[in-house]
């Protein structure tokens, strides 16, 4: 054991300070025990206790400093006490003074007045409080939680409503304000149409598709998906309708949904009726005439809802690259396939993106099955088993409980995905891959090993694999797009120009004797 | 133009809640956003959610405002005045000389810990009501001495706050309200009986101070009149205080303000040269004037229906007790008193530590001490070692408080006044709870101050009174 004494005359330092030097001096590796002191009495006492005062810290006077290590060697005593010079010097360069932090809503509402929007993704339990605190606030509500009741959406839409406020969600992923897209979206051109969606990537496919058509959005108000169940009432379609329309910047509006509840659908085709502006409806698989009669511009796919309100925002129409679908491709592919690969596999992120592919495929085929499936003798018993032609929403509750959402965590979705490439009775497998803020840096780096690994198989069982993928995103989007439609197309993978696009050809490629 | 309109036309800041990157994408994207830094309520405990609910009832929260305003008004503009010194049992109410008073809330013989164990037996032989330690211990067995909280004397103690009838006690007037509140005197810096040493010089001492130092101050304010703490807090404040772990400012200007009158008594030379050495050999020599300060402002908010304003902090060394202005009386809460966490001074470990105690939580309550740790750059080791956090304690504890007081400014933070009020419902819906810079005893008996630095209340105590509370108030 050894004891090493340093003693620094007249140089004060504080008691304060003193005990926090002593207290990280002891945490100095090997150190047995270390003592910082002024040389007081009473300081001398404890050194005294302790069996450390020598002859040398006796004589130290009040206005000394006092170092004292005992470590178990010398060499250990030397390092201690040059590591507790270091402990003297300043740490340098003081931070700048910190952001406030608020903890509540109230708070920073209160000390923030130009705040005009709560962004909000707390656990499903306490969503709807904070939504609820928010809106007393005067602050428009984006509620990206699920799991928040029925009940208390109805009463904060309600609330919201009175107030004269845009409360989207709950469960609402996608949204652009202002063009500042919250949560999940992309970037995409200003422009002059506006978007009211109750489906989250089906509002991000029409808003890419008309920025890819050469047009432009204003705003894009996310409902979120019950906003147009029989209870909720439409309650925040009604509103952004009427938003939109008085909007100057905004020239056509487009509506998406999933089917909306017959008597809500009566209420949002009233209104599209007495809207002075054009609207577009994409309602999937909805009816065409009803629409019309409203005098609303039936759309039957996402990229006719983006088509049609391009056009009607001033595009040529004749001008437009409509991005036909490529039919020798479509030849191609149904040549290599096998006769008994006669079904489709899709997997997806987006929620709407598997909708549309799925009513796309049940315009062709009887056995469409999925896990979103509106008719009971379709709907997957097990999900984790695909029948015949299988169209998956891999983002659904039934995949995601306890686990992030595939567009951030794709682990579920790939290790489906090396089950169905397995399957000799599979033709095609479809997969998207969504770009633009909040969704995973790489998607398509994440899948590619697999998708290599799948091709190689089947090649080597001598079969023919064909994969295909579409990318949301815009030439705006990070990650970049282009890039990573060209990692797919290096490892073999067919790529569609567009979600709808996407679900006619995996049908197509599966048909048979045509 | 509609609400949503402005939103469509002004620029977006949004307030993130929940998912940090949210925050991110939207600052890319060239506009505000502000992340916060949220907890879910309660602790996400559903019955401690229902009742924030239930509170926020329109009518409910509108009583509970207007009595809160009415709280916080009163510990602002209470003045309080010291107007004496005297012995605790010509002074303290409900006093005897087999009365012996303590810190935080009830507490039996058997269940106190070391240091109050140690400070309750030294107080006993000094009191002549036991001729050693030994006997002291079977007396204070015996149930021969009634033990009580200060708190529910009008009075407040430091550390183990063990408080005996010929101790001399600060008399603190409210010149506002007319309430008055009692703390005895420092014993200074050494080992002493409130951090529960009790050998001879502990003894001598106090017999000292009863017998020289009490009867000086008394006779020197008989002469002074009155003086106003409040006002001198403020300075005290703007001199580098925090007055509760920092009390040199203090300690000067208290002293500054009696010297005269000490000179006029009666007593010798030599008895006001010691008087002065003492005074001079700590600059804790004000703490306890503070905190009478503090609890006597509090108690003029105590008892307004529907409040749900803190009036009093306090721990006894085994559990930690609040009581809230909505709750008359002596209704405590309590939850296990907390470890102290910070420098230690040298040769003590912190297994050497007791656990949280004493009264002096109470300028805490007022809003001076941790929540005022941005006046005292000094002493910012405590609370972590930079002035930027010392700061970031003071704004933090803005966001359980109702008000700031006006009377009481911190420099440093453009002389906004300190935070004051705390308010038991944003405590529950913030999970903040109030920080508390305070000394550590060692956890035996007869050892005394090892070392300073911060802790907290437990979170159950504001639970056990925010539930309470709820089931007070109706619609």
């Amino acid at each position: 054991m050894s004891t090493k004494v340093v003693i620094k005359q007249s140089t004060y330092f504080d008691s304060v300070s003193l005990m926090s030097l002593s207290t990280k001096a002891n945490q100095i590796e090997g150190v047995e025990q270390a003592v910082i002191a002024m040389g007081t009495d009473m300081n001398k006492e404890v050194l005294k206790n302790v069996g450390l005062l020598t002859p040398e810290l006796e004589a130290a006077k009040t206005s000394d400093l006092m170092i004292v290590v005992k470590a178990a060697t010398d060499e250990l005593c030397e390092s201690a006490l040059m590591a507790i010079e270091e402990l003297f010097k300043k740490k340098g360069g003081s931070k700048s003074a910190t952001e406030i932090k608020y903890s509540t809503i109230d708070s920073a509402a209160a000390s923030i007045p130009e705040a005009n929007l709560a962004v909000i993704s707390v656990n499903g339990a306490f969503a709807a409080r904070e939504a609820r605190k928010a809106l007393e606030n005067d602050l428009h509500v984006m509620l990206f939680s699920d799991n928040v009741s029925i009940e208390e959406e109805i009463a904060l839409k309600q609330f919201a409503h009175e107030k004269g406020l845009l409360m989207m969600g709950p469960d609402c992923g996608t949204a652009i304000i202002g063009n500042v897209a919250l949560c999940f979206g992309n970037a995409v051109r200003k422009g002059n149409i506006g978007i009211v969606g109750a489906s989250g990537t089906g509002s991000q496919e029409v808003s890419v598709r008309i920025h890819d058509f050469g047009g432009g959005i204003t705003q894009l108000i996310g409902t979120g998906g019950r906003d147009l169940s029989e209870q909720v009432g439409g309650i925040m379609m009604l509103d952004g309708i009427k938003a939109l329309e008085e909007d100057e910047a905004t020239k056509v509006i487009v509506l998406i949904s999933k089917p909306p509840a017959p008597s809500v659908q009566e209420k949002v085709l009233a209104q599209v009726k007495s809207c002075k502006k054009p609207v577009v409806v994409y309602f999937i698989g909805g009816e065409e005439t009803a629409v019309l009669e409203a005098g609303g511009h039936f759309a039957k796919t996402s990229k006719e809802a983006a088509i049609k309100a391009v056009v009607l925002a001033g595009a040529n129409e004749d001008e437009l690259n409509k991005r036909a679908l490529n039919w020798p491709l479509i030849e191609e592919v149904r040549a290599k396939l096998t006769p008994e690969q006669k079904y489709v596999r899709g997997l997806f992120c987006g929620g709407t993106l598997c909708d549309e592919a799925m009513y796309l495929a049940m315009d062709k085929y009887e056995d469409v099955y999925s896990n979103i499936q509106k008719k009971a003798d379709y709907k997957l018993k097990n999900i984790h088993e695909s029948k015949a032609h299988t169209f998956l929403d891999m983002g659904d509750d039934d995949f995601t409980n306890g686990k992030p959402h595939p567009m951030i965590d794709p682990s579920t979705r790939i290790a489906r995905f090396l089950e169905e490439a397995k399957d000799p009775s599979v033709g095609v497998i479809l997969m998207d891959f969504i770009l633009g803020f909040g969704s995973h840096e790489d998607p398509v780096g994440v899948m590619l090993p697999a998708i290599i690994e799948a091709k190689a198989q089947a090649a080597k069982e001598g079969r023919h694999l064909e994969i295909l993928g579409y990318v949301l995103g815009t030439d705006l989007d990070t990650p970049n797009f282009d890039e990573q439609v060209k990692k797919l197309m290096d490892a073999g993978v067919t790529i569609a120009s567009s979600s709808t696009n996407a679900g006619l050809l995996a049908r197509e490629f599966v048909a048979k004797g045509e | 133009m509609s609400k949503i309109n402005e939103l469509f036309n002004g620029k977006i800041h949004a307030i993130n809640v929940g998912i940090e990157f949210f925050k991110d994408d939207i600052i890319k994207q060239n506009a505000n956003a502000s992340h916060l830094d949220w907890k879910p309520p309660g602790g996400g405990k559903p019955e401690l959610i229902n009742a924030l609910d239930r509170l926020e009832n329109v009518a409910v929260a509108e009583k509970i405002a207007a009595a809160n305003k009415l709280a916080v008004e009163r510990i602002i503009n209470s003045q309080p005045m010291l107007v004496g010194f005297d012995q605790a049992i010509n002074v303290v109410p409900g006093m005897t000389k087999t009365t012996i008073l303590h810190a935080g809330p009830p507490i039996t013989w058997d269940k106190m810990c070391g240091a109050m164990k140690g400070a309750v037996t030294g107080a006993i032989v000094f009191e002549g009501l036991a001729k050693d330690i030994e006997e002291a211990e079977q007396v204070a067995a015996s149930g021969a001495i009634t033990f009580s909280p200060c708190h529910e004397h009008n009075c407040v103690g430091s550390m183990a706050g063990v408080t005996s009838a010929s101790m001399f006690m600060h008399v603190v007037k409210n010149k506002t309200y007319g309430n008055v509140a009692y703390t005895n005197l420092s014993e200074q810096m050494a080992k002493i009986l409130r951090m529960g040493a009790n050998d001879e010089s502990v003894i001598a001492r106090l017999n000292w101070m009863r017998d020289v130092l009490g009867p000086m101050l008394r006779d020197a304010m008989k002469i002074a009149g009155e003086i106003d703490l409040r006002l001198m807090l403020a300075q005290a404040l703007h001199m580098g205080d925090e007055c509760h772990n920092r009390n040199n400012a203090g300690t000067s200007l208290l002293i500054q303000a009696l010297t005269p009158y000490i000179l006029e008594t009666e007593f010798t030379k030599e008895q006001k040269r010691e008087v002065f050495d003492f005074v001079a050999s700590s600059d804790y020599f004000s703490g306890p004037t503070w905190m009478a300060m503090c609890k006597c402002a509090l108690d003029a908010a105590h008892g307004i229906e529907n409040s749900t304003i803190v009036t009093t902090m306090a721990r006894n060394g085994v559990e930690f007790g609040i009581r809230v202005s909505g709750m008359a009386g002596n209704t405590w809460f309590t939850g296990p008193a907390q470890k102290v966490i910070g420098p230690m001074f040298a040769g003590y470990k912190p297994e050497d530590s007791g656990l949280d105690i004493g009264d002096s939580a109470i300028t805490e309550t007022y809003g001076i001490g941790g929540f005022a740790m941005a006046a005292a750059p000094a002493i910012v080791a405590l609370v972590g070692g930079t002035v930027e956090e010392a700061i970031g304690f003071s704004t933090t504890m803005k966001e359980i408080t109702t008000a700031e007081n006006p009377n009481v400014t911190i420099p440093l933070l453009d002389f906004s006044g300190v935070p004051t009020g705390i308010d038991i419902r944003q405590v529950i819906q913030t999970g903040i709870l109030p920080i508390i810079n305070t000394a550590i005893a060692h956890k035996d008996a007869g050892i005394g101050m090892i070392g300073a630095g911060i802790t907290y209340p437990p979170m159950e105590a504001f639970e056990k009174a925010l539930l309470a509370v709820t089931e007070t108030i109706s619609e």
